[in-house]
């Protein structure tokens, strides 16, 4: 009996412990993912602008630019992940990478060959351990994403689009990433990043709602959309990874809220498991020195 | 005398906005300048100097690394990838 109540003491402390760390991860989670909203706002004036500028080209003048034709003659797709750097977040990879999962299949049965890209150490240790090929990873940053390394996810993808002959040629690029929708509701999504579909993708209903006016193009048309898209496409990955970013914090911070309430709960059970052995043994000692005494009184 | 709302913004961040008499950039084709009362126009950019006059007339100087201007009923927005910004003869208003 003493034995059980030295068990239960031993597991009373690491829970503690336990819950201490995890307590530890939800405040820091807590306290980047202000930062990670605000970043998510700060960089909305300039999707806004180039999305704006997109449309005005796109409304002015026959849109014909590589970036936005569709190529249905490459057997090869490009499937862009975005997932977390470290665990701890309760499903948050685990979710994002079954959507890529369900993605990659659905595209291999169009009879396509899918292109890895992943961002995220989780994703990446995923593939690893299955001894799938990943054409090209980013680790490191994914709770705070900094405009660099988006502008270097979409050169690589860009130029895997653009190439003439390579075998790394795509034809289309998907990207699946976590949607911040609020502190509650994280969604895995997928959108179709390339080829760009001027009309409906990139026009969001009511934002250019007022008629655009008849812009003069310096030094043309042509011109301007080759330096707007690119700069769009960055845009918009530099947005999903924040968005991605903010979900996997708020993530943490519940999956973290949760770890830390189940730990109360077990320490709760174990106090009350070790104070019944406690008292079993109270229990059994003084019914052995009554017994012992009755034994001694009868002889 | 009408005014110009500028706006100039980066990658992760809006670096400047305000009132400004005149705007000058690097657009592909060389150096224009933007007065009140313009075009509508849509430009790229070349690396170089964006150089803004405020309305209190102070001057905002900032190096841009390439990146795109609009021009639209006197609102000027400047979309660059990245920006530095320095300021001289009085600050500017944020």
């Amino acid at each position: 009996m003493a034995g059980n109540q030295r068990v239960y003491k031993a597991r009373i402390k690491s829970t503690q412990s336990l819950k201490k760390m995890f307590r530890a991860q939800e405040l820091i989670a807590a306290s980047r993912i202000g930062k990670a909203r605000a970043r998510v706002t700060a960089s909305e004036p300039y999707a806004k602008a180039i999305t704006r500028a997109v449309s005005a080209v796109a409304t002015h003048s026959d849109v014909s630019h590589p970036l936005t034709s569709e190529r249905p003659d490459v057997p090869r797709v490009a499937v862009l992940l975005i997932a977390s750097d470290r665990g701890m977040a309760g499903a948050y990879s685990a979710s994002a990478i079954r959507e890529a999962e369900r993605l990659v299949e659905r595209l291999q049965a169009e009879g396509k060959a899918v292109d890895l890209y992943v961002s995220g150490r989780r994703a990446v240790a995923y593939y690893q351990f299955r001894g799938r090929e990943v054409v090209r990873s980013w680790t490191g940053q994914s709770d705070a994403p900094r405009p660099e390394v988006a502008e270097d996810i979409a050169d690589t993808l860009l130029e895997a689009f653009l190439a003439e002959t390579d075998e790394r040629r795509v034809g289309e690029l998907h990207v699946v990433y976590t949607q911040f929708v609020n502190m509650v509701t994280q969604r895995p999504r997928v959108i179709r990043m390339l080829p760009l579909e001027i009309v409906d993708g990139v026009t969001p209903a009511g934002e250019t709602s007022a008629a655009l006016p008849l812009y003069d193009f310096e030094p043309s048309p042509e011109a301007v959309l080759d330096a707007l898209l690119p700069r769009y496409v960055r845009s918009r990955i530099y947005s999903c990874l924040l968005q991605a970013a903010a979900s996997e914090l708020a993530s943490r911070q519940r999956a973290m809220h949760t770890a830390t309430d189940n730990a109360e709960d077990l320490i709760r059970m174990y106090t009350r498991l070790a104070n019944q052995a406690r008292q079993g043994e109270i229990t059994q000692e003084i019914s052995e020195i009554v017994s012992g005494a009755d034994a001694l009184a009868a002889s | 005398m009408a005014q110009l709302e500028v706006d100039l913004v980066a990658a992760d961040r809006k670096v400047w906005s305000g009132t400004a008499k005149q705007v000058s950039a690097p657009a592909a084709e060389g150096e224009i300048g933007i007065l009140a009362g313009h075009s509508p126009l849509l430009s790229a950019l070349r690396a170089g100097r964006v150089s803004i006059t405020a309305a209190d007339g102070s001057a905002i100087t900032a190096g841009i690394s390439g990146g795109f201007l609009s021009v639209d009923e006197d609102a000027v927005t400047i979309v660059v990838d990245s920006a530095d910004l320095d300021v001289s003869i009085g600050s500017a208003s944020r």
